[in-house]
């Protein structure tokens, strides 16, 4: 495998030809924020928050889905990215009803623990208090729309790792919705195997355990990757 | 099929050809105005008037002059005219005209700007054949490029031809064509994919559609040469279900093109197999967007996927694919038949051929029209258009829809070229161009773009989709009177952030039309700005 080398704020850094900005980075121990990237699922690149400025193109590109490639020129934290990123932050708090005081995985909620780390103090936007329902028709989890960030991890995880297919996104623009088979309750869908990825993969509280009640609900993301990786590098232990 | 069969058909079309051409416009915007029953009358009064061995009354596609429709020209021995907003009623009188009679329909003026100053490349058929036979196409010539870079021409040859004319994409972002072949054509893979994008989503645009329903044939010969180009055997023609006449003429030219064998296994007796499917889109403008567009064509859900990779290194189900939108198709065969260095002989220095436009808005001339690149605005506006109706004065001229911006009367001077228009912050576009008057407010125009793509967001990033939504209802407040300096300063904030950070074409370019009426504009938007009541 060749190996390429470039920079990510201005440390050198070697990586797999192939391998992803995000990837590259995570392994120097430099921390690029994600938020619709999941390991063990392919990337969308759609959340937009791992936006990097890379020396010589004009354009942001997400870390998620670009590859390195030699001498590449990698900045993470300009001030420039700083404040896009609390904007897209600040967007998505104002576009549902995320209200953390009184949700199942306050306290370990991606959304939450990005907004920390990003310093967002305000939402600068009014919020649009759209209205959403809650389906608790499933004999175990619960879906809360409010909470949804869209990030479609509940609908890769369920494609591509159980490969039910139950889970997928109707609608467009700020009307998405994450759906169950063809947009009936989750209760009634014939497909879904009650396996319970998607719930691991929610970085909010919208997916949920039925009986969690504030901050209980926290998602075992390495469960996820431990099945990834066991399937495609035949590796039967749990990494630490 | 052979040449000499082709010029065969050419020839007995053209022998039988009748004295008098009657030319009934069947095109959307005609027909929605009882086109159909115009024709169906006029063959029976040329009937009843005892000139059936005379007059052939055929349909065809767009003439452009749309706003005058319905539109009936005629061509005897070498002359032409026109008739225009002619009734069903009106048959009788024109035929019996046609004889020297009395015909009291209003006559329109060939010399008249709105025609003197075209350029026909792309529509030099339109309004002439009959877009439903092919036989019409191949009297003027048709297939005969195809026939050419088949039998005298190598792949590379091909794209040589097209990268020397200088043609760049017509679908909007202007992208070199040549090198977009010479790419597919390079890339590593035995399957690859032709892809027309027909989906035209942009409000005030009709160009394509135009092009589809008058001269479906012109298209498809457009794309059976690009494959033979980079090696392609099959074929999409994305057209949006918004668009029913385009559809159904497209299947009639498909399945007169495979019965004459130039679609289909060894098209001119080469061993070149090219065929043609067409896709229908459910009207979303964002599957206008090449990866999103594909990604329908898949059958799955048409959202944009980050690019690189291109579709010309990996497209449909992963293999290289080339996209053009249709009027870059259109212009093929012409630059094959007489040739690439031709073509840059019209136009400017980087922008070259012809563009069609959809003039609509406060124009007096509403239609479509074919120009030279490089042509003034103002000549488009004030003479082949009229200028505003109702004597009021231009204000602003919108290029390039949602994603482009409006240009002050100040600047009517400009040449439309890619360039020009990208320094004045609009676009080029795919051929939208909305006049408006001094009777329109920019701020409401601004939030009418603002609410196009809001609502034709995917949903995929977040900046797209949760940013439209406050940028329009930031607008929204503007309008109402309700916000102040530091609302106008989120919305600035906003553009920015939104234009830098989405994934796809439609986020990066939905905040234009605000930047631009905020360029040149900006007094309409302070005017409806309330002081700050916590201070400046
Ligand atoms: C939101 C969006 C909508 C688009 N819609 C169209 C369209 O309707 N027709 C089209 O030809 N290109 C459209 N495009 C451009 C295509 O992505 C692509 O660039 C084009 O089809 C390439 O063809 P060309 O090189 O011949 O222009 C759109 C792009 C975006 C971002
Ligand atoms: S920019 Fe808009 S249309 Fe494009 S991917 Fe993002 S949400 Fe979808
Ligand atoms: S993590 Fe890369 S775009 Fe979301």
């Amino acid at each position: 495998m060749a190996v390429k080398t470039l920079t990510i704020d201005g440390r050198p850094i070697t990586a797999e030809e192939g391998a992803t900005v995000l990837q590259a980075a995570t392994e120097a121990g430099i921390k690029i924020p994600t938020l619709c990237h999941l390991e063990g699922v392919y990337d969308v690149g759609a959340c937009r928050l791992c936006i990097v400025e890379i020396t010589g193109t004009t354009k942001l590109l997400p870390a998620c889905t670009t590859k390195v490639s030699e001498g590449m020129e990698v900045q993470t934290q300009t001030e420039r990215l700083r404040n896009y990123r609390r904007m897209i932050l600040e967007l998505l708090f104002a576009e549902r009803n995320h209200v953390c005081a009184v949700c199942v995985s306050n306290g370990h909620c991606e959304l939450q623990t990005l907004a920390y780390s990003q310093g967002m103090e305000h939402i600068r936007y009014d919020y649009t208090f759209p209205k959403w329902n809650v389906d608790t028709t499933h004999r175990l989890f619960g879906m809360d729309h409010n909470r949804c960030v869209l990030c479609t991890r509940c609908v890769r995880a369920c494609w591509h790792i159980e490969g039910a297919g139950t889970k997928n996104i109707a609608g467009r623009g700020a009307t998405s919705k994450i759906i169950t088979d063809l947009n009936q309750p989750w209760g009634d869908s014939d497909s879904c195997t009650e396996c319970g990825k998607c719930v691991m993969a929610c970085p909010t509280g919208a997916l949920f355990q039925k009986g969690s009640t504030v901050g209980e609900m926290v998602h075992d993301r390495d469960k996820l990757e431990f099945i990834v990786t066991a399937r495609e590098k035949k590796q039967w232990v749990a990494a630490d | 099929m052979q040449l000499d069969e082709l010029k065969a058909i050419a020839e007995k079309h053209r022998s039988s050809r009748k004295k008098i051409i009657v030319r009934t416009c069947m095109s959307a915007g005609c027909m929605s105005s009882q086109a159909d029953i115009i024709k169906k009358n006029l063959e029976a009064e040329a009937k009843a008037q005892g000139l059936e061995a005379d007059v052939e009354v055929r349909r065809v596609g767009c003439m452009g002059f749309c706003g005058q429709g319905p539109l009936v020209g005629w061509d005897n021995s070498g002359e032409h005219g026109l008739w225009e907003f002619v009734k069903p009623e009106d048959a009788a009188s024109i035929i019996a005209a046609l004889k020297g009679g009395e015909c009291k329909v209003q006559r329109g003026d060939p010399k008249h700007p709105f025609f003197a100053k075209q350029m026909h490349i792309v529509r030099a058929n339109g309004g002439i054949i009959d877009p439903e036979r092919i036989e019409d196409y191949i009297a003027i010539g048709g297939y005969t490029a195809l026939h050419h870079s088949l039998t005298e021409l190598q792949p590379a040859q091909v794209v040589e031809e097209v990268t020397k004319s200088g043609l760049r994409g017509r679908g909007g972002a202007g992208f070199p064509s040549g090198l977009k072949w010479g790419t597919v054509a390079k890339s590593p893979g035995a399957k690859k994919y032709v892809v027309c994008n027909g989906d035209e989503g942009d409000p005030g645009a009709f160009m394509d559609r135009s092009v589809l329903e008058s001269d479906p044939h012109l298209v498809l010969e457009g794309m059976a040469i690009a494959a033979y180009a980079v090696g392609a055997d099959q074929g999409y023609l994305y057209v949006r279900a918004e668009y029913p006449l385009a559809i159904s003429r497209l299947q009639i030219a498909i399945k007169q093109a495979k019965q004459l064998g130039l679609l289909g296994a060894g098209i001119f007796e080469s061993p070149f197999n090219f065929n043609v499917d067409i896709r229908i889109g459910a009207g979303a403008f964002v599957c206008g967007e090449e990866t999103a567009l594909m990604a329908s064509v898949e059958g799955k859900r048409g959202t944009p996927r980050p690019r690189p990779p291109f579709p010309a290194e990996s497209g449909l189900w992963g293999c290289p694919t080339l996209i053009n939108n249709v009027e870059t198709f259109a212009n093929i065969s012409a630059i094959i038949n007489k040739g690439g260095e031709w073509y840059a002989g019209i136009g400017t220095e980087k922008s070259k051929g012809t563009k069609v436009f959809a003039l609509t808005g406060k124009i007096k001339n509403n239609g479509l029209i074919e120009v030279p690149m490089g042509i003034p605005l103002r000549q488009i506006i004030m003479e082949m258009g009229g200028g505003a109706p109702d004597g009021r004065s231009i204000k602003s001229v919108q290029t390039g829809g949602p994603s482009g911006g409006c240009i002050p009367a100040d600047y009517l001077d400009t040449p439309v070229d890619y360039e020009s228009l990208t320094k004045l912050g609009s676009i080029m576009g795919s051929g939208g161009m909305v006049v408006m008057d001094d009777t329109t407010n920019m701020v409401e125009i601004a939030k009418f773009y603002m609410e196009f793509c809001m609502e034709e967001s995917c949903g995929k990033c977040i900046p797209c989709r949760a940013g439209t939504v406050q940028m329009f209802n930031l607008l929204e407040k503007i309008t109402q009177r309700k916000a102040t300096a530091r609302d106008l300063a989120k919305l600035e904030e906003l553009c920015d952030m939104v234009k830098n950070t989405s994934l796809c074409g439609l986020g990066q370019t939905a905040p234009n039309p605000v930047i631009s009426t905020l360029k040149f504009f900006r007094k309409e938007y302070a005017e409806l700005l309330q002081p700050d009541p916590f201070g400046p």
